[in-house]
């Protein structure tokens, strides 16, 4: 698991760009070998916070594609710092942070 | 409506704790903990039956000042990249909808500061519409854009 940020700063706004690594299991799939269901296992919570303000407060399903991508755009300047965190339906989670 | 009720109650005791959490000084109003994941708009398997759970309603207007950016012909389904944009004042919603997906909301993002812009890649199962719907002061505004889906996205 791990997220990747890219964040450049224009003016009042940050342009953020995140990849987050994450199966997003929907639970429709077979295990090809053992012919079993690959139980879900997707991001449900997606929360992004500017110097410890939450800016935005998302909420995912299994329709988003394998590896997450989001591009956002936030109030900020250069110095600021952008914290991504997820939640997931299996009660997983990650975060991380970066400076712009 | 038994179980509509029990979910309004668990709802409003999440709620209350919170506030009492506020109230004590224990969490600033900013920094709130995430809200939580609306699991009946997601589960619904109509588009207009999650719009009215996300938003409470189903009356939204196709607006010039939503736009939504995908591309005409999609080869793979399980990777459909989609912007969705609004130049609307105050919007504080932002949802994404494929209608013919099993279950239509794909996503949907409280904006608390962020610009109503959010650029994704998502799963569409066959051909359909891909739907933005933004929300400003409860009023629905949105947009759509046809995708030609070569080989569906959902199963597998």
């Amino acid at each position: 698991m791990s997220i990747r940020m890219r964040i450049s700063p224009a003016g009042d706004v940050l342009d953020v760009k995140a990849l987050i690594r994450h199966p997003m299991e929907s639970g429709n799939r077979e295990d090809k070998s053992t012919g079993e269901k690959i139980p879900a296992n997707y991001i449900q919570k997606l929360m992004v916070m500017v110097n410890g303000e939450t800016v935005m407060d998302g909420n995912l399903s299994e329709a988003v594609s394998k590896n997450p991508y989001l591009n956002i755009k936030v109030p900020g300047a250069k110095g600021d710092e952008v914290k991504i965190s997820w939640t997931s339906n299996t009660g997983e989670s990650d975060e991380a942070a970066q400076s712009a | 409506m038994q179980t509509k009720r029990r979910v309004f109650l668990k709802g409003s005791l999440a709620a209350s704790a919170a506030g009492l959490a506020v109230g004590a000084g224990l969490l600033s109003p900013r920094t709130v903990l995430a809200s939580e994941w609306p699991t009946a708009a997601f589960d619904a398997t109509k588009m207009d039956a999650g719009l009215n759970e996300l938003f409470g309603s189903a009356d939204a207007a196709d607006s010039g000042d939503v736009s939504v950016k995908a591309p005409d012909i999609a080869e793979n389904g399980a990777v459909v990249p989609v912007t969705v944009e609004s130049s609307i004042a105050d919007a504080n919603q932002v949802a994404i909808f494929v209608s013919k997906n099993p279950t239509p909301l794909v996503a949907s993002f409280d904006l608390t500061g962020a610009n109503p812009f959010v650029s994704t890649r998502i799963r569409m199962g066959e051909t359909d519409n891909v739907t933005g719907v933004v929300n400003s002061g409860g009023k629905l505004y949105k947009a759509s854009k046809e995708v030609k889906v070569t080989i569906g996205g959902c199963g597998g």
